[in-house]
């Protein structure tokens, strides 16, 4: 049979089962744009190729499907650089085509001509150019593997205008051949391993888990459960990790690091055995590294060789998928009983709980927290970056895995409208909430055309407080109050800007109307914004001030009146 | 501490880029690098000469290890392995010092490929500690041009693997 280039790659699109894609058209990807059209492929027109790029990636995070994200050459490719650092950071799974100037044309300056498969070396798993439309079914089926398999990762594929529209012969995947790559490369398991961390567990008496986004990605979270129960063993989740164990179960210590619970970092500094399952030791979690968990031996279990020991000294290492791992632990455990260390750690989490006060205005964390009794954390839970992120990641209590939707590594400020969006798409059936800040979300705003548009009713909560709130915070303590360019005091009414979009919005300006608002937009059978004119002031507590060890955390605001 | 390391890759274009991407990327220092075909014509082997703490060096492995086009990475000690440079190296030899310096040259079988009236051009290869001595040796003549392929390497063949080179 033949077939052009477009068709071809179409056709290993759908045979691999990805059936969504967001993007936006332009002179180089008309073709393929054709073809998409006369094959009926499910494909949302965005507004901005981040937005695309965003979307996707929520899309992934809460479905664990890949979609493909499509964009026109030269600036339409590269506004996804920042989508695809994001994805590859967070190691989420997403494959971009990007059209590129005819092959003839390139290296020729041609108009909308980027150097894409350059730019995108650095921030994708892997990236192709392809030049002969014979290596289409090949990349494409390779883009896709590459995309899913081992630690998952962003990948993308530049394709050429005039590529696109070639013809070739084209031999579908034969039926018997399975659809995709099993899902999972993985190495042989590590009994040796295995062994001595179990031999670990029987000798300590201070253990604790730390699970990272492995346990999510890896779909351990059954298994993590089986296994902290049945070992006694307190459970840390890494912002990334978050989902992966139940966050009202007694035995979760909330979320370590920077601005973690004092009972997670006080867990760290004490323990004697880290088990650290699918996170990467990134230096939000560790503070300063020569004082991280100082008692303890380490165990550390990763899908990728090189996160072990790049930055934290392990001492049992063991390469493996972690829901692999923990089937294996779980089959020899043997019930343990830390009564001392119990009672330690639940003193800690009695005495040293998150706590915010009450001045009359609205506390940002209070907006989060009647999320949370709205949604009884079975929402799907989506953030920008930045002080409402730490909120919420702190207040709400997650039931279950993929559905905590924020941008870890990179800190993407902008990831939460389409991200919220993306997700709701993947799960329709969830109700979507977007946390966000009034920094963040200005910036990916536009993509409220979309939801409109598809009448994608996802929830968003604007904790607005007129600051970039981060920064605020670090220049209140750290640069004497100087408040360098980190405040909008012309902040737009985003309760009118939403309505210009055709989404209803509604400005809060009263602690009394959160909880009406937020019932009234659970209600509504749309999108809806909510702008929640928080206090401006409120800092996110604990912290651990960069560069300082765990061991300095910092439990609540030094007096502000001393300081001035 | 140096480190060489022998790294086979698919024979694509790019794979450079991604290879040399990669050092950029995450701040390690490369010594010298130097790529060309093997025996195989869909394979290209690149040899890169990198400095480091220790760890440093074994996550350099490791990072290799990930990139799609690379099929084999060895850490390699000289001992281990064959290692050569080529050298070009322009001698200042005024007539008066001509004879010692070629003298010299001979010493360390370098050849005489041009001369002038007052230089010599020398081309020489060797291991790591040979190009170095040369290098040094004619240091007090004055090097006017130098130009160095970087190292190159072949693991021995037949060494046991339980063979353990000395420190």
């Amino acid at each position: 049979m033949e077939l052009n280039g477009s068709q071809i790659m179409i056709e290993e699109l759908k045979a691999a089962g990805i059936e969504m894609a967001f993007g936006i058209p332009g002179g180089a990807i008309m073709p393929f744009y054709d073809e998409l059209l006369k094959a009926d492929f499910p494909h949302i027109l965005t507004r901005h190729e981040q937005g695309a790029a965003h979307m996707a990636d929520g899309y992934a995070r809460v479905s664990g499907k890949v979609a493909i994200v499509v964009t026109t050459s030269g600036p339409g490719a590269t506004n996804l650089i920042t989508g695809l650092a994001n994805a590859q950071m967070d190691s989420v799974p997403l494959v971009a085509i990007t059209g590129q100037v005819a092959t003839n044309m390139i290296g020729t300056d041609a108009f909308q001509e980027a150097d894409v498969y350059g730019c995108s070396i650095p921030v994708t798993k892997f990236n192709w150019l392809i030049k002969d439309v014979n290596e289409i079914q090949h990349v494409t089926r390779e883009a896709i593997r590459v995309a899913t398999t081992g630690r998952p990762g962003p990948v993308l594929i530049d394709f050429p205008k005039d590529i696109q529209i070639t013809n070739a012969v084209y031999t579908p995947r034969e039926s018997a051949e399975s659809p995709l790559p099993a899902p999972r490369e993985y190495p042989e398991l590590d009994t040796e391993g295995i062994d001595k961390l179990l031999a670990a567990i029987e000798r300590a008496e201070r253990p604790v888990i730390i699970g990272g986004a492995g346990i999510i990605k890896s779909g351990a979270s059954a298994e993590l459960a089986e296994f902290a129960k049945a070992a006694d063993i307190p459970v840390i989740n890494t912002l990334l990790g978050l989902g992966g164990f139940p966050g009202t179960d007694e035995l979760f210590l909330g979320m370590p690091g920077m601005h973690g619970t004092a009972y997670a970092n006080f867990a760290l500094c004490e323990c004697d055995l880290l088990i650290n399952l699918g996170a990467r030791f990134d230096d939000r979690v560790t503070g300063k590294v020569s004082s991280f968990c100082p008692k303890a031996t380490i165990a550390h279990v990763d899908i990728d060789d090189a996160e072990i020991d790049k930055r934290v000294h392990t001492h049992i290492p063991i390469l493996g998928n972690v829901r692999d791992v923990l089937i294996a632990l779980n089959e020899h455990l043997k019930p343990g009983d830390y009564d001392e260390w119990r009672q330690t750690w639940t003193d800690w989490k009695e005495n040293y709980p998150l706590q915010y006060d009450w001045d009359g205005s609205i506390k940002p964390q209070y907006v989060i927290d009647q999320i949370q009794e709205i949604t009884e954390g079975n929402g799907i839970y989506v953030t920008g970056v930045g002080q409402h992120q730490m909120w919420a990641a702190q207040f709400i209590r997650f039931n279950e895995p993929k559905t905590w939707v924020t941008s870890g590594g990179l800190g993407t400020m902008g990831f939460g409208l389409p991200a919220a969006i993306g997700a709701k798409f993947a799960r329709p059936e969830k109700e979507v909430w977007l946390i966000d800040g009034d920094g963040s979300f200005a910036m990916t705003l536009v993509e409220l055309a979309t939801a409109a548009t598809y009448n994608v009713p996802v929830k968003v909560a604007i904790l607005n407080n007129a600051y970039l709130g981060m920064v605020r915070q670090w220049q209140e303590l750290f640069f004497e109050k100087r408040y360098s360019h980190s405040h909008y005091p012309e902040n737009p009414d985003f309760g009118t800007i939403a309505e210009g979009y055709g989404v209803k919005g509604i400005n809060i300006t009263d602690v009394n109307e959160v909880r009406n608002s937020l019932d009234t937009a659970a209600e509504h059978d749309g999108p809806v914004v909510l702008n929640f004119l928080v206090n401006k002031e409120e800092n996110v507590w604990p912290m651990v001030p960069a560069g300082a060890g765990n061991d300095e955390m910092q439990l609540a605001p030094p007096s502000r009146e001393a300081k001035s | 501490m140096r480190q060489v390391y022998s790294i086979l890759v698919n024979n694509h274009a790019g794979v450079l880029s991604h290879v040399a991407g990669l050092f950029t990327r995450r701040g390690y220092n490369i010594e010298s690098i130097a790529a060309g075909p093997t025996e195989d014509t869909t394979i290209t082997r690149i040899v890169i000469v990198a400095i480091g703490e220790e760890n440093e060096l074994h996550q350099i492995a490791k990072q290799l290890r990930k990139l799609y086009d690379v099929r084999e990475v060895e850490q390699i000690s000289y001992n281990q392995a064959v290692t050569r440079e080529l050298v070009l190296a322009t001698i200042k030899a005024p007539l008066s010092r001509r004879s010692e310096v070629i003298q010299l040259a001979n010493a360390f079988g370098a050849q005489v490929i041009n001369m002038t009236d007052d230089t010599v051009t020398l081309e020489a290869s060797g291991n790591d500690h040979k190009v170095r001595t040369l290098l040094k040796a004619f240091e007090g003549y004055g090097i006017s041009q130098m130009a160095r392929t970087g190292m190159i390497s072949l693991p021995y063949d037949g060494m046991p693997e339980d063979w353990e080179p000395i420190a």
